[in-house]
């Protein structure tokens, strides 16, 4: 008999395919409501950059994604899966698929960054040691930080743990990945490196993305599309040339 | 009409508490026998708790040892039964002190540790990223702590104890001329079954206390940075407390018991 976990394998996405829809999403914490009724599609292989004021539940849309918190009302459509009704076992499956950069890299501070990295892959049991050796070694060549292989995350600088918080995110080849502010309390020259290396991320391995930032450089440089989001619902979508003309005085405030 | 009385304020954050523990204790239940079993992480969690505490067990060991003897010979000479000294300090040592004394010290050392690492892992979003990568962390950082404090705090007591008796051995020589060998025939013969095993099995319970208070503070970390200091304290204070409230237990359930 066929498992939900063996399904949501299966599933293979194809090129222009709405791979996360989110209907009607509403979420609170007490008498605070941070979404109203978000809205959203994205379709397989786009950057879509999600702009908004600190507080506007930027993030808490994205972790809805992968249910770290659970919505009051609406629907989590991720890869066909309704993300908010699944079983544990399904959401892991599901959770496989998606990679997720924390603001603060969120690396493992007990573990070497060879350990960082191989700590996903503990899940694949098929794998020996040397096929994971290898898969660290190649993630870490490509946010190009291959020395720093034995080093602890205290030893690391900001935007070096970023860049291998995003090595882990793409061991597992995932198919959609969120970026919960990647540039934030980077120096500019750096943010500009991750946004380019986020860039570089979609163009290689034909990740889907959702970018949650203020920093206006970082939409420019990723984004296909561009969504604001006020008082919990978005109020305007568009390309960044696009938005930057935008009537609405508050949006246009986002990029003067 | 139906009377209502008002719950005093923090006795329904008291009752709530209560029940989130207890539903965190079912979780460990139900994690601890289902695959993957996480050998390598007990093993890891093991040195850190037990030979990482040898040391400071040692010291505390000894000088316990050392001063019940002290104290208690003037009391003992007082009815001409310094003889009495290793087989009474034995007994204190392997029934009561050595088991409590060094869960007071692993409540301290261990399970604020625990409560530490894991608030911070908590408000680090380490956690999170443990399980949006498809992981059980309650499992892989929960689980694995538990089950090493369990296994570990017993050999701690174990060790504690012998070392305590090599303190007494010196605390008898200090003003006296004993050989070892006779101390510790003394010592021994005067412990019997009913000493030993109620003592070593209550120090289980003190590990499995210690750790699932310390892992349950940290894991539900609330308060940013300032949790993860509430998080260790209250891991302290309310393992310490646990400790009490089980030897109570153990001393009654093993009175009855073991009559």
């Amino acid at each position: 008999m066929e498992t939900a976990t063996e399904n949501i394998t299966e599933k293979k996405t194809t090129a222009g395919e709405t791979v996360v829809e989110i209907e009607n999403l509403h979420i609170s914490f007490g008498d605070n409501h941070v979404l109203t009724g978000a809205n959203l599609k994205v379709t397989k292989g786009e950057n879509v950059v999600v702009l908004g004021k600190s507080g506007s539940g930027k993030s808490v849309l994205i972790k809805c994604l992968v249910r770290l918190l659970d919505a009051d009302e609406g629907k989590v459509i991720v890869l066909g899966e309704d993300v908010l009704s699944l079983k544990d076992e399904a959401l892991n499956a599901i959770r496989k698929k998606i990679g997720f950069l924390f603001q603060s890299a969120a690396l493992y501070d007990s573990m070497s960054v060879r350990e960082n990295l191989e700590f996903p892959l503990r899940q694949i049991k098929k794998q020996t040691q040397e096929e994971k050796n290898k898969l660290v070694e190649e993630a870490l060549k490509s946010v190009g930080l291959a020395e720093a292989i034995d080093l602890v995350p205290s030893e690391l600088s900001g935007g070096m743990r970023k860049r291998v918080g995003l090595a882990r995110t793409m061991i597992l080849k995932p198919e959609i990945i969120l970026y919960d502010e990647p540039t934030t309390g980077l120096d500019p020259i750096t943010s500009k490196e991750i946004s380019k290396l986020i860039l570089e991320v979609q163009k290689e391995f034909k990740t889907t993305a959702i970018i949650i930032t203020h920093d206006i450089e970082c939409a420019r440089i990723t984004a296909n599309r561009i969504l604001v989001l006020k008082d919990g619902v978005f109020v305007a979508e568009g390309t960044y040339k696009e938005l930057e003309k935008s009537e609405d005085k508050w949006v246009r405030s986002f990029f003067e | 009409m139906q009377k209502t009385f008002p719950i005093p304020p923090g006795l329904d954050d008291f009752f709530i508490e209560v029940a989130e523990l207890t539903r965190f204790t079912g979780k460990f239940f139900r994690n601890v026998f289902l695959p993957p079993y996480e050998f390598s992480e007990i093993l890891k969690q093991s040195f850190i708790i037990g030979y990482k505490s040898l040391s400071l067990v040692a010291v505390t060991g000894f000088i316990m040892g050392l001063v019940l003897t002290i104290q208690s010979r003037p009391t003992l000479a007082r009815f001409g039964a310094e003889s009495w000294l290793p087989g009474m300090v034995a007994i204190s040592l392997i029934r009561e002190i050595g088991p409590v004394i060094t869960a007071l010290i692993c409540a301290g050392k261990v399970g604020s540790g625990i409560g530490a690492e894991l608030a911070s892992m908590k408000v680090t979003e380490q956690i999170d990223a443990m399980e949006v990568s498809g992981t059980n962390p309650f499992k892989f950082l929960v689980v694995t702590r538990i089950l090493a404090a369990m296994l570990m705090i017993p050999l701690l007591v174990i060790f504690a104890d012998a070392v305590g008796l090599f303190g007494s051995y010196i605390g008898v020589n200090i003003m006296g001329d004993v050989g070892i060998r006779l101390y510790f025939s003394q010592a021994f013969d005067s412990l019997d079954f009913a000493d030993v095993l109620p003592a070593f099995i209550k120090t289980f319970f003190f590990g499995f206390a210690i750790a699932t208070i310390a892992c349950y503070k940290g894991y539900t970390c609330k308060k940013g940075t300032e949790g993860v200091g509430l998080a260790a304290n209250s891991a302290v204070v309310v393992g310490s407390l646990c400790v009490f409230i089980i030897d109570l237990i153990a001393v009654q359930l093993a009175s009855f018991f073991m009559k």
